[in-house]
């Protein structure tokens, strides 16, 4: 079995070559009018900017990257050839600003324009406008955007060529009480989302008539805020859906292929964060049996391979058909919602453009899609037919983000002040638009990397994708990492049992319960186990530095052990456990380090749970360690940085990640008047405080100060990242200290408001 | 040659292979061995292992190694469980807690007197209620002195003023500036005639802070706990000083007190704590939110020092080789050398063996006056002179030992005396050769030698052969004992003969009968007298010394000792009138 793959791969390896030759004999047909692409200038930022360029340059292409102030010294900037300011930190006055991109485009004298995804790329506007201007706009017609970004329009072509739909309301009346009957007729859970836009923006579930109205006049401002359109459409919400999406790509001589599927279910706040490819199409809950009548299949096995490809080509077919029911050519994805119960597919919506998740399909078929967008840009035909589509191993897309996930995922800011992603190889991708001392700020997508892994099944993938998000270090603000470890490490996804929901299904698991006693005191041994390595390694990382460099030429004071007169020196260091396991949100952890005849560190925890550990360190060099601990040695990463006038320190080994926190005293205010905030003190906001849950705009207050408000009652509306954040009252009672405005910036953990009594 | 040394050394090590302080087998590498080749002092073992008296020596080191190990590990403790607990409920640390925490990550300490008090007083005193020592901040060495507020509620008993004097003393003899941590209620009010009005009493300690500030020696106080009446003066009297928010409080009175006086009602904060001194009175220059982070504070104070009082770096006088080799033979043999029967002699070759780098030792005058060796060695990386006794002084010894201070302290070498011995040569025949005359040029040129000096009592040390050897009244740097170590003036049966004789003519010229059992009677009393008194524990627990070092330590505390004492800038050595 090995032994095929294998020479699967190694033809697929092969292949390439032989395309490029295709590629060059054939002649372009349309485009003799416009010049070869020379230059490229790419419309956006982050790390798809810098796939683009990559590509580019292999092309021998050359790059012209924008950016707004708040980008200047991004990677993007510093990766293209030549870079462009085109505006201040928000995007409407930079990224979206599509006169200053293609003033931008004509200074540097670039053929084409890339638009990446998200920003423009789905503007049927720009699309025309770069055409208008003589720019090739590297993507589908402007026409095809147009129609398929409508989401009312686009259902209906879908309809009228056969595709299959989900139940729902299209319709372009939007007022409140028909859009109220219209869901009252299709029936609850009900889903709300704007016709324009993507990426889960202003989409709402609403669970019963009674919520409804509200939801919608939310989605409706968020669409307006987003996209400029407030048009909303109403579907039946399927409650156990997957979400599996088709990669087409078409030539400008009408000739539209798929590149199979990516299943991108595993999803928060509507947003995908583990994709992969081909979708794992087996039986749980006799999926698809209602299409294959004749075919029984035990739950949890795999179908037959010739059900899978039939499914598979199916699939494809159906949304071949959907791209060209729009005349559409370069890249493209024909999104479909499975209905897990029933076994139906159904035609959500088509982005006609590169999607963030396009690396799977590329491992999986070894091809370069953006090399593909290029040349088709050009005016080439594809490169192969489908009959010659390869498909070899399976592909992960782990997406890196800078978020809160015990906040709900809310989306975080702040400096990267540790990164180090794992080693690249042919197998290992790392997609990332920062490098160690960026900022995420809080303009743009917190997205820090995409971690891209390819194995020759399955199961091989999965046990690199844990290896690497075990290895990958990002320390300076919270990422959804660990989250990814606990999603990937799941019993359930390991046997591919996904559906959009699986997080909210798995919750209990996935998120460590505080009243769970056994799986927090677990979580708290482990952290006093790795509080024990960080104390051995500071230990030996500083008395190391002093032994090689004695201050005053005092070598005798540094020599290990240190000297102490009839007992053994002792150090005692606390560090305060970031920890999501408890309301507190940290624990302080007090290590006794005792510098043993030998030269090993003795690591007391204070605590029976724990047996004391004897830790040999060697300092291999910067902030890596090679520890050993009874007979077993290994290796160490740890990431140390000042933040907020503490020292913060993340130690790597193994599949453990754990963040700690150091009190540097002498940072501490001489003033009297201040308070010291010491671990065991509660925060000294007034009770009823409500905190901004992360920075942001407000952009609307619901109600006035001395109001009476019902518990849950929403209070006021921010808006970050482009997301709506609803602050509710935490208790019934009256508004007070309400003094934020509409349209003023706030800060993490601002106090807001605050609830009281009479 | 070398090479069968050598391969003694590796074959002794595995026959002690269960002795567990004994922790690598010696190997010497092809280049070591050839720079050996060239070194002419390399000693020889001098350890017999196969003597009966190697095991019973070891033995008897054990037992006394061990009974000072459960000596140590009381006073460690502190003032016991209660008092430990209510000083950690006030969120502060213990002294060797809040030492170690203002010391240089994973540096060394030296302590002084860890058994200072030991069975003085009826009640137990651990370290007499004080915690002294030499270690490192931020590269700089300083002296710290800190209360222990667990013991006596941190108050000046008479031998803590004694140790506070002595690590003054050193401070000022060493220039290393000083950090007290204070944390204590004053002078021990029932014994006030003990620590009140005498010279070196309670107030000497603001003397010395005034003296040392003067010749520019920091002097800094870390005010951490109380700080009463005359303790007050501690902060008032450093250059500069800390106070923690809460627990630091610093008046000539307390609240009892001025009530008593002027009826006003205060609370101690509000009478002298950190925002008082800190904002007003400016009795105190730094405001720290708790302990941990006014230990932070002082050392940020030493490290802005500068060049204060840092004669030793301006003068680069600190010139030490690093890569110095750890002795040839095990060092954790001192422990099996010195009988404890101190009839016994022993080469002191085989202790300088375990002490000096490489084992090297270049005699000097080897040949002459045999009972006092003398000769260079480096411990350490450092140069030094050591003066060891191979028996009693005779006048060979004596010139011979004038002679080799003489030569150090031209050359600017510290000295290291090995203590161990019984006196100088007594007799018609010495007495007409001038013995007087030859022990006090030796005695001369001991106590006008400026060069650092650092005494260890290896095994006796009586009579004149102190003196002349650098006892406490000569006022070496630092002075420690081993466990087996004997000091007194004579030995106790020798000073029991005498008495008895005196007693004898006495009663004799009264008309009274001494019977044998009276004067054997007589004799013990004055023998257990002299037994107990002259011990290394009586000794350590009234500061006739810096303290009893375990006989493996030898060589790092010495070590220690002359990095220590070389923290200054040299002086010129003036002698006196030799008698010729």
């Amino acid at each position: 079995m090995s032994l095929m793959a294998s020479t699967i791969l190694r033809k697929l390896q092969l292949r390439p070559f032989n395309l490029q030759l295709r590629f060059f004999s054939s002649s372009p047909v349309k485009s003799e009018t416009k010049q070869r692409i020379e230059k490229i200038l790419i419309a956006n930022r982050g790390e798809i900017a810098c796939r683009i360029m990559r590509t580019a340059k292999k092309l021998g292409i050359q790059t012209v990257a924008v950016y707004s102030d708040a980008d200047r010294n991004s990677l993007h900037v510093k990766h293209a050839d030549e870079a462009v300011r085109i505006g201040p930190p928000p995007a409407r006055s930079s990224y979206l600003n599509a006169s200053s991109i293609i003033e931008a485009a004509s200074r540097t004298g670039a053929q084409a324009i890339h638009p990446g995804y998200g920003f423009l790329s789905e503007s049927a506007d720009f699309a025309q406008l770069c055409e208008d201007e003589g720019f090739t706009f590297i993507g589908p017609p402007a026409s095809a955007i147009r129609e398929m970004g409508d989401k009312s329009a686009s259902k209906r072509i879908m309809g009228a060529a056969g595709v299959p739909l989900v139940p729902g309301y299209h319709g372009n009346e939007q007022d409140t009480d028909l859009m109220k009957s219209e869901a009252d007729k299709i029936g609850y859970p009900i889903l709300i989302k704007p016709t324009h836009g993507g990426g889960g923006k202003g989409m709402r579930v609403v669970q019963s008539p009674s919520e409804f109205v509200d939801s919608f006049l939310g989605a409706q401002r968020e669409a307006a805020a987003s996209f400029g359109v407030d048009t909303i459409l109403l579907e039946k919400y399927i409650t156990k859906p997957r979400h599996i999406e088709v990669q087409v790509f078409g030539d400008k001589h009408g000739n539209i292929i798929h590149l199979f599927e990516r299943d991108c279910s595993v999803q928060r706040r509507h947003q995908k964060i583990i994709e992969e490819a081909p979708a794992v199409i087996f039986a749980s809950k006799f999926l698809y049996i209602s299409y294959y009548m004749s075919i029984i299949v035990m739950e949890s096995q795999f179908m037959q391979p010739n059900v899978i490809s039939d499914f598979r080509s199916h699939l494809g077919q159906a949304a071949v058909s959907a791209a060209k029911a729009v005349g559409y050519h370069n890249a493209g994805t024909v999104e479909f919602i499975v209905d897990t119960l029933s076994g139906n597919f159904y035609f959500m919506e088509m982005n006609t453009r590169l999607q963030v998740e396009h690396p799977v399909t590329e491992m999986i078929v070894s091809q370069d899609l953006v090399e593909w967008q290029i040349r088709v840009a050009n005016g080439e035909p594809l490169p192969m037919n489908q009959s010659q589509v390869p498909l070899s191993g399976h592909a992960f897309e782990a997406r890196i983000y800078a978020e809160n996930v015990p906040k709900g995922f809310l989306p975080a800011t702040g400096v990267l002040h540790h990164y180090r992603p794992v080693p690249l190889s042919s197998t290992v991708r790392v997609e990332t638009g920062v490098e160690q001392g960026d900022t995420v700020s809080m303009h743009y997508d917190p997205m820090i990397a995409k971690l891209v892994i390819w194995g020759e099944n399955r199961a091989a993938a999965l046990v690199k994708l844990k290896d690497c998000l075990s290895k990958f270090q990002v320390a300076g603000l919270p990422t959804n990492i660990e989250f990814l470890l606990k999603l990937a490490n799941h019993a359930a996804f390991e046997k591919g049992d996904v559906e959009t929901h699986f997080i909210e299904r798995f919750k209990d698991e996935l998120f460590i319960d505080p009243s769970n006693s056994v799986s927090v005191q677990k979580a708290y041994d482990d952290a006093k186990h790795s509080a024990a390595l960080v104390a051995a390694c500071i230990c030996e990382k500083e008395h190391a530095f002093l032994r090689k460099n004695p201050p005053g030429g005092l070598s005798i004071w540094y020599s290990s052990p240190p000297f102490r007169v009839h007992h053994l020196a002792r150090r005692t260091i606390e560090l305060e456990w970031d920890c999501e396991h408890y309301d507190s949100g940290s624990k302080m952890l007090t290590l006794s380090v005792i510098y043993q005849p030998d030269g090993s560190l003795l690591i007391e925890t204070g605590n029976s749970s724990v047996p004391a550990l004897e830790v040999k360190v060697a300092h291999l060099g910067n902030h890596e360690f090679k520890v050993e601990v009874g007979g077993i040695s290994f290796d160490i990463s740890l990431a140390i940085y000042s933040k907020d006038q503490t020292e913060n320190i993340h130690i790597w080994h193994g599949s453990h990640h754990h963040h700690f926190r150091q009190r540097v005293a002498l940072k501490l205010s001489d003033d009297d008047e201040i308070k010291h905030k010491s671990a065991s003190d509660t925060p000294s906001h007034p009770l009823g405080a409500v905190l901004a849950p992360m920075a942001g705009l407000v952009v609307k207050v619901l109600v006035q100060n001395r109001s009476k408000v019902e518990e849950g009652q929403p209070i006021l509306v921010l808006e970050a990242m482009k997301m709506e954040h609803v602050v509710k009252a935490p208790t019934a009672g009256y508004v007070s200290g309400l003094q934020v405005t509409s349209g003023q910036q706030v800060s993490d953990s601002t106090v807001l408001f605050s609830v009281k009594d009479g | 040659m070398l090479g069968k040394l050598a391969r003694r050394a590796a074959t002794s090590s595995s026959d002690l292979s269960s002795v567990p302080w004994r922790s690598s087998l010696i190997t010497l590498s092809p280049l070591l061995q050839a720079k050996r080749q060239l070194c002419l002092g390399i000693l020889p073992d001098g350890v017999d292992r196969n003597s009966e008296s190697f095991p019973r020596n070891s033995k008897a080191m054990e037992d006394l190694i061990s009974q000072l190990q459960s000596h140590i590990n009381k006073v460690l403790a502190g003032g016991g469980a209660e008092a430990v607990n209510r000083n950690k409920s006030r969120n502060k640390l213990l002294p060797r807690e809040r030492i170690d925490r203002l010391l240089d990550p994973g540096s060394s300490f030296l302590e002084l007197s860890q058994l200072a008090g030991h069975e003085v007083y009826e009640e137990p005193l651990p370290s007499g209620g004080i915690v002294t020592g030499i270690g490192p901040v931020h590269g700089r060495l300083c002296m710290f002195v800190a209360n222990d507020p667990t013991v006596k509620g941190g108050t000046y008993y008479p031998i803590t003023i004694k140790k506070h004097l002595r690590a003054q003393e050193i401070a000022a003899q060493c220039k290393l500036p000083c950090l007290y941590l204070v944390d204590s209620g004053g002078a021990f009010l029932p014994k006030q005639a003990e620590v009140f009005p005498d010279k070196d009493n309670f107030g000497r300690i603001f003397y010395n802070q005034a003296i040392m500030s003067s010749e520019g020696i920091p002097q800094i106080a870390l005010v951490l706990g109380s700080c009463t009446a005359g303790g007050a003066y501690i902060p008032a009297m450093a250059d500069e000083s800390v106070m923690v928010k809460g627990n630091g409080t610093i008046f000539l009175a307390g609240p009892p007190l001025v009530k008593a006086a002027t009826g006003e009602e205060v609370s101690a904060e509000d009478l002298g704590g950190a925002t008082v001194h800190c904002k007003m009175s400016g009795v105190s220059d730094y405001f720290a939110q708790d302990e941990m982070h006014a230990l932070a504070i002082g050392r940020n104070i030493v490290k802005n020092f500068h060049l204060a009082g840092n004669q030793g770096m301006i003068d680069g006088l600190q010139r030490i080789v690093h890569d110095y080799e750890e002795p040839l033979y095990e060092v954790g043999e001192l422990r099996c050398i010195a009988p404890t029967d101190l009839k016994q002699p022993f080469d002191i070759r085989s202790v300088i063996a375990r002490i000096v780098d490489g084992s090297v030792f270049d005699e000097f005058k080897k040949l002459y006056g045999t009972s006092l060796v003398t000769g260079f060695a480096t411990i350490h990386g450092q140069p030094v002179g050591i003066l060891g006794n191979n028996g009693i002084l005779f006048n060979e010894s004596a010139l011979k030992g004038a002679h080799f201070i003489e030569l150090c302290t031209q050359r600017n070498i510290p000295l290291v005396f090995l203590q161990n011995i019984t006196g100088f040569m007594v007799g018609s025949k010495s007495e007409a050769n001038g013995i007087a005359k030859s022990g006090a040029k030796m005695v001369m040129a001991v106590s006008c030698a400026k060069v650092p000096k650092v005494t260890i009592v290896i095994g006796g040390s009586f009579g004149a052969g102190n003196y002349a050897m650098c006892g406490r009244a000569y006022s070496p740097n630092f002075m420690f004992f081993w466990p087996n170590a004997r000091i007194s003036v004579m030995g106790g049966a020798q000073a029991a003969g005498v008495l008895a004789q005196v007693e004898k003519s006495n009663k004799k010229r009264k008309g009274i009968q001494w019977t044998k059992e009276e004067e054997e009677m007589f004799k013990a009393k004055v023998v257990d007298a002299y037994d107990s008194e002259s011990s290394a524990y009586y000794s350590t627990a009234r500061l006739w010394d810096d303290g009893v070092i375990d006989p493996a330590d030898t060589r790092k505390v010495i070590g220690l000792c002359i990095s220590a004492a070389l923290n200054r800038a040299p002086e010129t050595t003036k002698y006196g009138v030799f008698r010729m």
